[in-house]
């Protein structure tokens, strides 16, 4: 295979039934075999650029055109499969039931013949450093192991070009480092060009020899050597969200005040997301006002699952989970016996997915659902809304529709849901997943702020640095060690 | 949010069994014939004969006797359910022994609940007891490269088994949410229509992602598509047909020689 080289003049898109361009007048040239990361603010059609490369941005019903994009001076649409393209969620990227065949899939369109696409089967998998046997099901893998298939599916169409949208943004660290190597093995053995989107640039910054910045809208801001790029733009680039070395996001937290009264108390607790399967060891902790506990632990060690049955949400499986007097106030001391109504008034959850948890039309309407479902009085109800819609800088948003959203802003309206019914605890499931450094920054203060006016707050979270920044206490949780830690750290 | 997604649309796993060796497209179609013979008659004699022959074949099936009964279940639920509605509304003919309203017991009634019931279980279990061990990929490679059905349709809908997963997660997920949110308390037929709503549009996006996917890796191009996996048929796959003919042969010639064949459209 030989790398490929992209010239872009002019270029632009609209998407269909939008009357703004989401990107226009961009011009860029790609050498065969350089290694670009793109960086710019969300909203600045990354993801689009990308996609127009692999030629699956769709036809004249998806949206309009203008000016040039080439690969190798073709259409990318008639050279589909020939550019590959590495997405963000591996779950939607599997397309078989089998490793062997889902790697197979791609040569198979391709025209490839047999015998030759089981030894780029082989090829693939051995480049992306994926030991398992062909017929191993595609599901039981973990993050960091589908996106490396996926990889390697993308690897055996031989592509000259390689495009990565984000393809670390929903793993953990572990998986992070494991994509970002097979990458870099890939490109040292084949020589692809490689274009990478990505928040985080230390990831990809050992690999990449050249940094294009965009702005809203696809104008180029900056373009050369990473290192004059960074350090030329770096506070800029910092300001806008981009998470860059040296450029740490800046967050001013209020005084934490000592831990107080206990609200929830587990002695061996055991929780299963499937009845009469536990997952992680026996947890006994008590959760205070006041006090951020931070759960963490690989995947699958059962984090999201403590996190529901902490909330009120998932039976638990054995063991003891106990709400005190203060929380319960004069309720049954298991949360999982509330109802949904008492429940929203002394523990709100912030799922993983926020579109999971969105109910309305409009982000207004989204936020009166609690306070309707506890019958407040209208007036109430408006003073509690405008309040959160302030505080989490989405006043100018509230007539938009949720799914619309981008993913900071869906994450804050998430939030802010369980806010406006004033819980006792919150509880967020990786709050800070594939955020830019704005959200992140804006997350950590509020969860400070909330803190310090004596909310309870856990959270799972495999982010190191929102934990240093704000844990009073970290649970570390295993899956397969029957010892679990509860260690004491400073805040 | 996946301890769920390791549901799967489960396969028994195949054995060394000769079964195992035929063409998936082979399980399905072998029990067409004697489904349409028993469908054109309802007596007793061709669905017994039928059974006798199934009982006959079942310690070739590749199956052990806990995965019959388990995955059978079901059937053996519905048969009799499906004999005792022909007993009761069954057309009368003979000795009424019993009524109520509509409800009628009779010796016509009595003979109809019988074959009804031996002839739900002689089309039911051969396919399924030919059909759990089917894998839907090597399926889906039979009904592309045998039947020629389009690889489009064919591997789209394999595709979109593979999210049933995924989807089971959302719908839990969903339902976790509706109590965090506070709306679980009342409404419950209105929240589950609220639910399903929010489920489709979450599976649409799910859809168009994998299409992306899918698409990005060269599907829906104009080169002719290649096979990984051929599919082929051989020896075991017309022996098993042949057996699927002999049986239907069998049923229709037993029921005609001992005169209970009742020729209907049903």
């Amino acid at each position: 295979m030989t790398a490929s080289a992209v010239s872009i003049r002019d270029w632009g898109w609209r998407h269909a039934s939008r009357l703004a361009w989401a990107l226009e007048h961009v011009t860029l040239e790609i050498a065969a075999g350089e290694r670009v990361l793109i960086l710019g603010p969300s909203g600045a059609g990354k993801s689009t650029l990308l996609h127009a490369l692999a030629g699956v941005l769709g036809g004249a019903d998806e949206g309009d055109a203008q000016g040039v994009l080439t690969v190798d001076g073709e259409d990318p649409a008639h050279r589909r499969g020939r550019s590959g393209l590495l997405l963000q969620d591996p779950d939607s990227q599997m397309i078989l039931a089998r490793v062997g065949d889902d790697v197979a899939f791609g040569c198979e369109n391709l025209g490839v013949p047999r015998d030759e696409i089981w030894a780029r089967v082989g090829e693939a998998l051995e480049a992306v450093g994926l030991d398992v046997p062909l017929d191993r099901s595609t599901q039981a893998l973990s993050g960091g192991q589908k996106q490396r298939l996926a990889l390697a599916g993308v690897l055996a169409m031989h592509p000259g070009l390689l495009l990565l949208d984000e393809p670390t943004a929903n793993l953990d660290p572990v998986g992070v480092a494991e994509v970002r190597d097979a990458v870099g093995r890939v490109l040292d053995k084949t020589g692809a060009t490689l274009v990478v989107i990505e928040h985080r640039v230390d990831t990809w910054l050992p690999l990449v020899d050249r940094v294009i910045v965009l702005g809203t809208g696809g104008a180029v801001i900056a373009d050369g050597h990473p290192d004059t790029v960074l350090t030329e733009r770096g506070a800029e680039l910092a300001a806008a969200g981009v998470w860059v070395p040296g450029h740490p996001p800046r967050v001013a937290l209020p005084e934490p005040l000592p831990a107080g009264e206990a609200l929830l108390d587990t002695r061996d607790l055991l929780t299963a997301r499937v009845r009469g399967v536990p997952v992680g060891t026996p947890v006994s902790t008590t959760v205070r006002a006041g006090e951020v506990l931070a759960i963490t632990g690989a995947n699958g060690a059962g984090k999201s699952t403590l996190a529901l049955t902490l909330a009120g949400l998932l039976r638990p499986e054995g063991g003891e989970l106990t709400a005190t007097a203060t929380l319960s106030r004069g309720l049954g001391a298991a949360p999982i016996a509330w109802k949904s109504t008492q429940l929203l008034q002394r523990i709100g959850t912030v799922f993983q997915d926020p579109e999971h948890q969105f109910l309305a039309t409009t982000v207004r309407r989204e936020l009166e659902v609690g306070p309707r479902a506890l019958g407040l009085e209208p007036a109430e109800i408006d003073a509690r809304v405008d309040d959160v819609l302030a505080r989490l800088g989405l006043a100018h948003l509230e007539r938009a529709h949720p799914f619309t959203l981008s993913g900071g802003e869906k994450r804050r309206l998430s939030v802010a849901t369980a806010l406006v019914s004033r819980p006792d605890i919150l509880v967020l499931d990786e709050p800070t997943f594939g955020q830019d450094a704005l959200t992140w920054a804006r997350l950590v203060e509020l969860i400070g702020a909330l803190r310090a006016e004596g909310s309870a707050i856990i959270t799972v979270s495999h982010d190191a640095e929102f934990v240093a920044a704000l844990a009073d206490r970290t649970l570390t949780l295993t899956a397969l060690r029957p010892e679990q830690s509860d260690t004491e750290e400073a805040a | 949010m996946s301890a769920l997604a390791d549901t799967q649309i489960s396969v028994v796993k195949p054995t060394s069994a000769a079964v195992h060796r035929t063409n998936a497209v082979t399980r399905l179609m072998v029990p067409v014939p004697l489904t349409l013979v028993l469908l054109m008659t309802l007596d007793w004699v061709s669905a017994a004969t039928a059974l006798l022959a199934l009982a006959l074949l079942m310690p070739f099936a590749g199956l052990s006797a806990k995965q019959f009964w388990l995955r059978t279940l079901p059937v053996w639920i519905a048969a009799p359910l499906s004999g005792v509605t022909m007993l009761l509304y069954g057309r009368p003919d003979g000795t009424v022994y019993w009524e109520f309203g509509l409800a009628q017991i009779s010796d016509g009634s009595i003979a109809i609940a019988i074959a009804t019931m031996l002839r739900v279980l002689a089309i039911a279990l051969p396919a399924v007891v030919l059909f759990i061990t089917v894998d839907p990929t090597d399926l889906a490679d039979g009904l592309a490269q045998i039947l020629r059905l389009p690889a489009r349709f064919v591997l789209g809908a394999l595709a979109g088994i593979r999210m049933i997963g995924l989807f089971l997660d959302d719908w839990r997920a969903l339902e976790l949410a509706r109590r965090a949110r506070g709306v679980a308390d009342t409404g419950r037929i209105r929240r589950f229509a609220g639910m399903a709503l929010a489920m489709l549009v979450l599976s649409i996006r799910r859809g168009s992602k994998l299409a992306t996917a899918m698409e990005a890796r060269g599907f829906g191009g104009d080169i002719p598509r290649t096979w990984a996996r051929e599919s082929r048929l051989g020896w075991a796959d017309a022996i098993l047909f042949a057996i699927g003919i002999l049986v239907s042969i069998a049923v229709v010639w037993t029921s005609v020689a001992t005169g209970h064949w009742n020729f209907i459209f049903a």
